[in-house]
């Protein structure tokens, strides 16, 4: 559903993403890992047009993301996108920040649009909290807040971008949770994170990224259990040592 | 000054109020000119087009390293000998007001929209909002709030430096308070009352800034 092919980007002189090439079928969880600094997050927000590349191409559903002819607002729509910081607007209660896109980007109409906010808002657990605002609610339950929004849109994948880096470790697992939850459901997901217990259970393939290039691509298991490059080694080594 | 005569205060207040409707008058005016065109010089100070943000950018720089007073003689009495006909000190003080202003307005309005965190355009985007309509509903929302005490605190700035009309003979509320003091002799009197009128207002609109803030403080 999602191919990658080739792609590299630069900021000035320096190359962020160096010949990336990878592809994400309709149901399949996958997890982007790698050291800071290494692209993950520059390329999941490449894949929604978000930042532009330079070279090589990427098709969500058979569109090119970055073909100029392009509708990318419609083509953003179709694909849920969940931040490290959430990004709630902060001038809105959690209702209208789920309500907002559905409204004004597929014109809704309000009920239709409130009705699927409840719907959402009681599959994140947060039913309660629908007329709070934001400054009201702590990291975990603006981050589910965050989820419901990019899910009322009704998209056909999710990027997830380190979704629980900024969190209290307590709060961490509410927000997994409910990943594990959409995984289950049958969506497609590509997940930037540091979270190796949610990728060795949920994910089905691991993506290694190291200097701006995919060092290592496999199914979960030959990930965890014998890595072939030496710095997707060295990684492993570092963080499942404790 | 044997106490203060309040006979004497009241029968000056009707002409006190027509000064005071030309301080107010002006004062709205170069606000509300001066947003809309300080909004415009914001919008171009931010644009990707290099030519049109570095002229914004000259604009304000120009404006703000000018005197007020200078720019009110300016037009006052320079325009009128290229124009080929007198502008009118009323004219002359207004349209100074609304140049001057934009160039601070501009600043205001473009650093209230820098204010608002990047993440937020991206979040309204990767929804599907355009561009457009993430400026209209998530951003500029946003940067309102944060503006609002300073285009405040720059209004009664105005509201204060409405009173430079005196040097070319427009008739505000400060000139008013002169002209009668001067004319009854009552200079003392006419001077703390015009005193006490500027504090108490510009008071006023200080604390309902302070009470804004808080009310919509985000």
């Amino acid at each position: 559903m999602i191919s990658v092919e080739n792609v590299s980007k630069w900021y000035g002189e320096f190359r962020v993403l160096c010949d990336c090439t990878s592809a994400v079928a309709r149901g399949e969880i996958v997890v982007v890992c790698g050291p800071s600094g290494s692209g993950k997050s520059t390329l999941i927000k490449c894949i929604n047009g978000l930042e532009p590349f330079e070279r090589g191409s990427i098709t969500v559903d058979g569109i090119s993301v970055g073909d100029r002819r392009t509708n990318l607002p419609k083509l953003r729509a179709r694909i849920g996108m969940v931040f490290q910081t959430f990004e709630l607007y902060p001038h809105m209660t959690v209702t209208e920040n789920i309500v907002l896109a559905p409204l004004k980007a597929l014109k809704r109409s309000q009920e239709a649009a409130a009705a699927r906010a409840v719907e959402l808002l009681e599959r994140v657990g947060m039913r309660e909290y629908a007329e709070r605002y934001p400054g009201n609610l702590s990291g975990g339950q603006q981050q589910r807040v965050a989820i419901a929004r990019a899910l009322a849109m009704d998209p056909i994948a999710m990027l997830f971008d380190e979704p629980t880096s900024a969190l209290d470790p307590e709060m961490i697992n509410e927000v997994l949770d409910v990943m594990t939850d959409l995984a289950r459901d049958g969506m497609t997901m590509i997940v930037v994170t540091h979270e190796m217990g949610f990728a060795s259970q949920v994910a089905n393939r691991i993506v290694f990224m190291d200097e701006g290039r995919i060092v290592e691509d496999s199914p979960k298991e030959d990930f965890f259990n014998r890595p072939h490059s030496p710095r997707a080694q060295l990684f492993l080594s570092k963080i499942l040592k404790h | 000054m044997a106490g203060i005569d309040l006979a004497y205060l009241v029968s000056t207040l009707p002409l006190l109020w027509e000064g005071m409707q030309v301080t107010l008058l002006l004062t709205v005016f170069g606000v509300v000119g001066g947003i809309a065109l300080g909004t415009v010089l914001a919008v171009l100070r931010l644009s990707r087009t290099k030519p049109l943000a570095l002229a914004a950018g000259a604009y304000v720089n120009f404006f703000r390293s000018l005197p007020l007073l200078l720019l009110v003689f300016w037009f006052y009495f320079l325009i009128p000998l290229w124009l080929g006909r007198p502008v009118g000190g009323y004219y002359s003080a207004l349209i100074s007001f609304i140049l001057f202003e934009a160039a601070y307005f501009c600043e205001i309005i473009r650093s209230g929209i820098q204010s608002v965190r990047h993440g937020q355009i991206f979040a309204g985007l990767a929804t599907g909002l355009t561009y457009r309509q993430t400026m209209r509903s998530i951003v500029l929302p946003q940067a309102l709030r944060n503006m609002v005490p300073v285009l405040l605190t720059q209004g009664v700035n105005l509201f204060k430096s409405t009173s430079l009309v005196y040097v070319v003979g427009v008739r505000d509320f400060l000139t008013a308070a002169d002209v009668i003091g001067t004319r009854d002799n009552h200079i003392i009197e006419m001077y703390c009352f015009a005193a006490v009128v500027y504090f108490v207002l510009c008071l006023a609109a200080s604390i309902s800034v302070n009470r804004l803030q808080r009310r919509y403080a985000l």
